[in-house]
């Protein structure tokens, strides 16, 4: 019978109340929720409910970047840096290579024809190579490198894959320290940074009005080096484009002096004599004694600064220069010197990063969505409920009310769980509102059906709530598999679109089966009808 | 007061008979968009193309899209479509994938930048690069089949086996025909598609899971009845339902076409298409589906040739 146990009723209205109770704050704008936040006692604050629906990129505006490690850039680091390890072991051990130590795609190759000085630098350069050790998996039981000796004289040293993939792992760490650091330095609000994949990172910085220079900031390595310009392009020496001469090439000794991981500090500010936007910067005690030492050995000669494989300046040295400060002039304007400064502020990347993937909504576009989405909600509902009113009448009315209470529920659930809201999501709801109105259907046409087979009114009610239940159980658990695997399948708007979808089916057990149910058995126990209305 | 009913309490049509019909021309239909789709295919989105999208808005005054095309055009960028949409005077611009890797999709936004930034503001900017689209591909993919094979296994459950079987033929038939709604429309195929496609899978499951779930109760009731008579019982007695929740799912699409804004229309009018297929389809092809597969005419339905206690029973 119809009957319910008042324990079922009252944690059903909790539960619909404080559900509701969620859903409050996120028709407040902000301003209003941070006012009422700051006025209110924190008692209050405590009992009430403050939290919003969180607003995807796609309705309040903003970027939305996918980094990539470049692969083959961090290995080309890693092969530079096997190579200096290399030359070191030779060094402690005396070994010459012939023609030196070449680079190869996947790491480096000698060639030491001496039997006897190729026996004594092996065990050295077996040494290089390291077991991989993984943050997640621990020791792997695979080493770093595979050091191949050849009949020919030729030593081989290889990266291997486990070794590759632990570095990338660890450059995408780093990366996103480096990244977090430059998009706060920046002065941009909540920017979210996470790890996407093994070698992604996914920026999302809410209403950015200038997306271009963000993306220019994390683009950049930022590797600053401070080495010699050379006389000639012959010996130890790279050839690197110089701002000064127009992007010409000069040679640029390959000794590295002091670099940008010694920095503690850098400042835009202004040249006093010349006037022109420059960055000053401040070194740790490691740095200043490099770079003391430097420049007091090669007074009169012009030094490089080297900032991502371009010579910014070549500015000389005047006077050796010992209290680690110092300053980098390049023809700058104000807004690139202040970029510079966050960027070595924030250190340099382990790699270069490549974007691979951007979303950017203007902020009027947002509003936009927000409004249209508002207005198809509306409609949406006056039509099913204008509908569902005339189909059944004062049955229909309570569906309303379920339907109103459902997509209530969605919003309350949404604010709790800080599920974003997309602009697929409000599609979703609409959708909501459409099919949720099904279950009552699907019972209040059972109740028809066992009224005209000469039911009793409380024993057809009885029967179309329990009849439809089982149906209403099947379709929607099927409708929830197709939400749940498109929650794991899609990415970014389309997940929002499932969120909806799920919390939707979830709720409307509660609104469509048991809160009618309720709201039909009070009305049955107050009027007792002869005929049912519908 | 008079309630409105969409569809009479008592019918007696016989649906079944209709699958003479029905059959053919879903066979058409399903041929015809298969042809389709190899000969025209999908008008992809750069989700799964790679490239880049760009919006914009006029400053002041109105947009002039033969202008925005002409300097589009002449970056050299390739194949590039330039349109107008909405009624505020927005233009889309779509620039292919750029050899080069990702840095060749960064100067495409150089360039833009440069030339538009002056008169019109940049509304939407999405870029994609092959690698992604390529994985975006992949997974769009797998979750459609991973739908269709984990609802199929939850049917097997709860089902019949030829319950199950006739439900996902309804379901296949109804992707393949929005999937031609895709390809002959033209509207843009991306993330959000596959999103319209998984709710219309769910959406179809409804449906036929709603017709069949009486289906199951009547077989219990009715051991003797023919099958084309049980079935023809089943839909009748579930129809009012079935035009109910298709008028109100329908109403509340409507509602988003019309007033939900350009960048969910797409979606939008597919999925009110694809509630017109999928009602059609658990009417017209799942259920008479099940004559030519097992529940044959005239016999004794195997309702009881299982444990009857291992299946869900409506509480009496």
């Amino acid at each position: 019978m119809l009957r319910f146990s008042s324990s079922k009723l009252v944690g059903t209205l909790a539960v619909i109340i404080v559900g509701l109770a969620l859903a409050i704050p996120s028709f407040f704008s902000p301003e209003q929720r941070k006012a009422f936040v700051a006025s209110a006692p924190s008692w209050l604050t405590a009992l009430v409910p403050t939290r919003a629906i969180v607003l995807g990129l796609d309705l309040q505006g903003g970027s939305q970047i996918v980094l990539e490690v470049d692969r083959p850039d961090l290995t080309r680091t890693m092969a530079q840096q096997l190579r200096d390890d290399v030359r070191r072991a030779l060094r402690e051990e005396g070994v010459q290579a012939d023609g030196g130590v070449q680079i190869t795609p996947r790491g480096v190759q000698l060639r030491v024809s001496d039997p006897a000085a190729r026996a004594k630098a092996l065990p050295k350069l077996q040494a290089l190579s390291q077991p991989v050790t993984d943050a997640v998996l621990g020791q792997t039981g695979a080493r770093t490198l595979e050091v191949r000796d050849e009949p020919n004289g030729t030593i081989q040293l290889t990266f291997t894959e486990a070794g590759t993939n632990a570095r990338v792992r660890r450059a995408v760490q780093q990366a996103i320290e480096v990244v977090r650091r430059r998009v706060d330095l920046g002065g941009t609000t909540e920017p979210s940074i996470q790890q996407q994949g093994a070698d992604r990172i996914l920026v999302q910085v809410p209403g950015l009005q200038d997306p271009q220079r963000l993306e220019e900031q994390l683009g950049k390595t930022a590797k600053l080096e401070f080495r010699m310009l050379a006389d000639s392009a012959a010996g130890d020496v790279d050839l690197l484009p110089s701002r000064d001469s127009n992007g010409q090439k000069v040679p640029v000794e390959r000794r590295v002096m002091a670099d940008g991981a010694d920095l503690t500090d850098a400042q835009p500010g202004f040249d006093q004599k010349t006037n022109e936007p420059i960055v000053n910067f401040k070194f740790n005690l490691r740095g200043a004694q490099r770079f003391g030492q430097a420049t007091s050995e090669n007074v009169g000669r012009p030094m490089a600064i080297v900032l991502d494989n371009e010579v910014v300046s070549a500015p000389r040295i005047l006077q050796p220069i010992t209290g680690g400060q110092g300053q980098i002039s390049g023809r700058f304007t104000v807004q690139q010197a202040n970029d510079l400064s966050v960027l070595l502020r924030a250190g340099a990347l382990p790699a270069k990063l490549n974007i691979i993937e951007r979303r950017t909504v203007g902020p009027g576009l947002g509003r936009d969505s927000i409004e249209a989405g508002k207005l198809a909600t509306i409609a949406a509902t006056v039509l099913v409920v204008t509908m569902m009113f005339a189909c059944y009448g004062v049955f229909g009315l309570f569906a309303n009310i379920a339907l109103m209470v459902h997509v209530g529920l969605i919003l309350g659930l949404m604010s709790v769980l800080e599920a974003t809201m997309t602009l697929p999501g409000i599609a979703g709801i609409v959708l909501t509102i459409g099919t949720a109105v099904d279950s009552n259907v699907l019972i209040y046409e059972r109740v028809r059906e066992e009224v005209r087979a000469g039911r009793s009114i409380p024993s057809a009610l009885q029967a179309g709530f329990d009849r439809a239940f089982a149906t209403i159980v099947d379709s929607n658990s099927t409708m929830a598999i197709a939400a749940i695997i498109l929650f794991f399948m899609g990415s970014g708007p389309v997940r929002g679109f499932a969120v909806v979808f799920i919390l939707g089916i979830l709720t409307t057990v509660i609104t469509a089966v048991t809160l009618t149910r309720m709201m039909i058995a009070v009305w049955y126990h107050r009027f007792r009808p002869k005929v049912l209305p519908i | 007061m008079r309630l409105l009913r969409l569809w009479p309490d008592e019918s007696h049509f016989d649906f079944m008979r209709l699958r003479r019909f029905s059959f053919p021309l879903s066979a058409l239909m399903s041929v015809g968009t298969l042809v389709l789709f190899l000969i025209i295919g999908l008008n992809f989105g750069i989700d799964f193309k790679g490239g880049t999208l760009i919006e914009l808005r006029p400053k002041a005054g109105q947009s002039d899209v033969a202008s925005v095309r002409h300097t589009a055009n002449g970056f050299g960028f390739g194949e590039t479509e330039v349109q107008e949409f909405g009624n505020q005077g927005a233009i889309s611009i779509r620039f292919p994938l750029q050899a080069g890797g990702e840095t060749g999709q960064t100067l495409v936004m150089q360039k833009a930048h440069e030339a538009f930034d002056r008169d019109y503001a940049f509304d939407r900017v999405e870029t994609v690069g092959p690698r992604v689209s390529g994985e975006l591909v992949q997974s769009g993919t797998i979750g459609v089949v991973l739908s269709v094979v984990a609802v199929l296994l939850y049917l097997w459950f709860r089902f019949e086996r030829e319950l199950a079987l006739g439900a996902i033929v309804g379901t296949l038939h109804d992707i393949v025909l929005t999937v031609g709604v895709f390809v002959i429309s033209r509207i843009e195929f991306n993330m959000t598609s596959i999103a319209a496609i998984l709710t219309i899978v769910g959406y179809s499951l409804n449906e036929t899971v709603v017709v069949f779930d009486r289906t199951r109760e009547l077989m219990r009731r009715y051991k003797t009845m023919p099958t084309e008579e049980l079935l023809n019982r089943s839909i009748n007695s579930t129809m009012s339902r079935t035009v109910m929740t298709a008028t109100s799912t329908a109403l509340s699409l409507v509602a988003l076409v019309l007033f939900g804004g350009e960048a969910i229309k797409g979606f939008s009018v597919v999925m009110l298409i694809g509630v017109v297929i999928c009602t059609y389809s658990a009417i017209f092809i799942s259920s008479p589906f099940l004559i030519y597969i097992g529940l044959q005419a005239g016999g004794g339905i195997r309702a009881t040739g299982r444990d009857p206690a291992a299946l869900p029973q409506a509480a009496e």
